[in-house]
């Protein structure tokens, strides 16, 4: 029999968190990709952290600043009268974070790809700003915002180690599958564990397999 | 006539632009000069595509930038046509979907433009279907006028480099635009494909009645299609005229090369026989390899000075097809051995460049009456009209 508490609860959790990574993180890979100020390495090199650092490192911190005594923590209690560590809206932001490269250098490259030629020759055309994004950058980019929304979506699947840090195992609201697998190994209910890592495993290869497959048969790569 | 008043200046690197002139807006002005001189920068800046760039920019007393007052009005308000180098077509639409995003937003322009003013919306809504019903005339008339109607399916990245600059230009033109903008919009075809795409960039500005600032460095370009000119040198305003006047002039010849020196002949079209081309030059004929238009054409001209000959007797049994009678005004003493000559044949100027030595011989003065040769295959293969 399977669980399907965590597993609608990751669900959830990686789709509220992709469209967050989108509508923060397309601002900010757009920034990136085209500005020339000196301090997009720093940015780039901020962004990036999350890939090498250990996830407990960052779940310390995200736990010290989420915590009713942490600077966004307490605003948090201030503003909801609820805590935000051990809760679904602070696995949302950590997983935000955890993934934010994820979704940003593939947009970025997109960009980049896209580069300012087509855009300026939009601009000569009579299209605005907005319209040159939506008509012109996003369908250029389309490979690349497909990358950034599958990567964060199956990354945000698979994190353990934030969410164990920052949410904890509390039932229906912060045990998601990976958090429930660990818990069921540490039981030894191996049979569980099975259906459960069994199920995460094939739906990360179908994902991958799709996303490949698309990209093969997506004429533009470039321009 | 309206102009284009430029008063610019924009350093990047080493590399710095100052402009200040008053271009013409009629017909084709060549922007003209060697590579890296800041043609397609200057091009650039009128399009609004340059943020680095300081001064003023107005169309017929319309302010397009002026730094002092903060006025930058952004590229795409400023409805002109630009065709870049490589053409840059929307590779994710057909070449009907590039026409039809250049049209379409003309026409959301136009009607909120009447809206804005018409305020009602049902007079807006029919204003609207009135320019929509015009721009479905423009797309047509442009589709004609450079033949894209087998293009209209295909996707960019199966068109030739030709075809790319006519869908280009025809995307350009469906802006409506008050000035066409074209940055070497030839350099990337060979010589036989540039010949088939000029016809089409002389109607942008003849059927189409847009003024055309056209940037390249090759003058056979100048010449075929340009009436004036602008000569760039190193980021500054070298000289600004008529293009014979300015092809003419000796010190110039640095910037607009020395191989290249030479003069250009207004002539008319007359039959065409034989692969040879009879032109009419203030009452003398030429014979020029056929030039495919029909009689009665004008066409413009380029006489390199080193394909011109100097006889002082008027030669018989020779080979040489085109012999003038003309006059000799100035004898210029450039680098030896050769010196220059300006010859006038019945009004027009003429360059010829032959050797010092020759002139000793000859005993060539000024105001001497003598005969130019120019041999019919001196004109083979290039660009003229």
């Amino acid at each position: 029999m399977i669980e399907l508490g965590p597993v609608w609860l990751s669900l959830q959790l990686a789709a509220v968190t992709v469209v967050v990574l989108l509508i923060l993180g397309t601002p900010l890979a757009w920034w990136l990709a085209f500005t020339r100020s000196r301090f997009k390495p720093g940015i780039e090199a901020l962004v990036a952290l999350p890939l090498v650092l250990p996830p407990t490192v960052l779940g310390f911190y995200l736990l010290i600043l989420l915590g009713p005594a942490g600077p966004i923590g307490r605003f948090w209690v201030q503003l909801t009268d609820t805590a935000l560590t051990f809760s679904f809206q602070g696995l949302v932001v950590a997983s935000v974070i955890y993934s934010f490269p994820f979704a940003v250098q593939p947009l970025q490259n997109a960009f980049e790809n896209v580069g300012r030629g087509p855009l300026e020759a939009a601009a000569t055309l009579g299209a605005k700003p907005l319209d040159c994004f939506f008509r012109v950058a996003v369908p250029l980019a389309t490979r690349g915002i497909v990358t950034a929304i599958v990567l964060g979506f199956a990354h945000t699947l698979g994190e353990f180690g934030v969410v164990l840090m920052v949410g904890g195992n509390i039932p229906g609201e912060t045990r998601v599958v990976s958090i429930a697998i660990y818990e069921h190994v540490e039981t030894l209910s191996y049979t569980q564990a099975h259906v459960l890592s069994a199920g995460l495993l094939v739906f990360s290869f179908v994902v991958l397999l799709g996303v490949y497959a698309y990209n093969r048969r997506l004429p533009i790569n470039r321009v | 006539m309206s102009t284009l008043a430029i008063d610019i200046r924009l350093s990047r690197g080493d590399f710095s632009l100052r402009f200040d002139a008053e271009l013409p807006l009629e017909g084709i002005t060549a922007v003209f000069g060697p590579s890296g001189t800041g043609k397609t920068t200057l091009l650039r800046v009128v399009a609004g595509l340059e943020k680095g760039a300081v001064g003023r920019v107005a169309l017929g007393g319309e302010p397009w930038q002026d730094t002092d007052r903060r006025v930058m009005v952004p590229a795409h308000a400023r409805r002109l046509g630009y065709v870049f180098q490589e053409g840059r077509l929307f590779p994710h639409l057909s070449v009907e979907g590039n026409l039809h995003f250049a049209a379409e937003r003309a026409r959301r322009r136009d009607r909120s433009g009447h809206a804005g003013q018409g305020g009602r919306g049902g007079r807006a809504r029919k204003v609207g279907a009135r320019a929509a019903s015009a721009s479905d005339d423009a797309m047509s008339s442009v589709v004609r006028a450079l033949d894209l109607k087998d293009l209209l399916g295909r996707k960019p990245d199966t068109l030739s480099g030709g075809e790319i600059q006519r869908v280009a230009m025809g995307r350009a033109l469906l802006t409506a635009p008050r000035v066409m903008l074209l940055d070497e919009p030839l350099s990337a075809l060979d010589v036989r494909r540039k010949a088939e795409i000029i016809p089409y960039v002389e109607r942008l500005a003849g059927d189409f009645g847009v003024p055309v600032l056209y940037v390249t460095h090759n003058v056979d370009e100048v010449t075929r299609l340009a009436s004036s000119m602008v000569l760039l040198a190193e980021g500054r305003l070298a000289a600004i005229g008529g293009v014979a006047e300015i092809l003419e002039r000796v010190e110039l010849w640095p910037i607009t090369g020395r191989l290249e020196a030479g003069s250009v002949l207004e002539a008319i079209a007359a039959e065409t026989r034989d692969g040879i081309t009879s032109l009419d030059v203030e009452g003398e004929t030429m014979r020029v390899p056929a030039l495919g238009v029909g009689a009665g054409t004008p066409v413009h001209l380029r006489v390199q000075a080193r394909d011109v000959a100097i006889s002082i007797e008027r030669p018989e049994r020779l080979s040489i097809r085109n012999v003038m009678p003309a006059s000799l005004v100035s004898i210029e003493f450039t680098e030896p051995p050769f010196v220059e000559l300006l010859l006038d044949v019945h009004g027009q100027h003429l360059r010829s460049r032959i050797t010092r030595e020759a002139v000793e011989d000859l005993g060539l003065r000024e105001g001497q009456a003598v005969f130019a040769l120019i041999k019919s295959v001196a004109f083979e293969g290039r660009l003229l009209n």
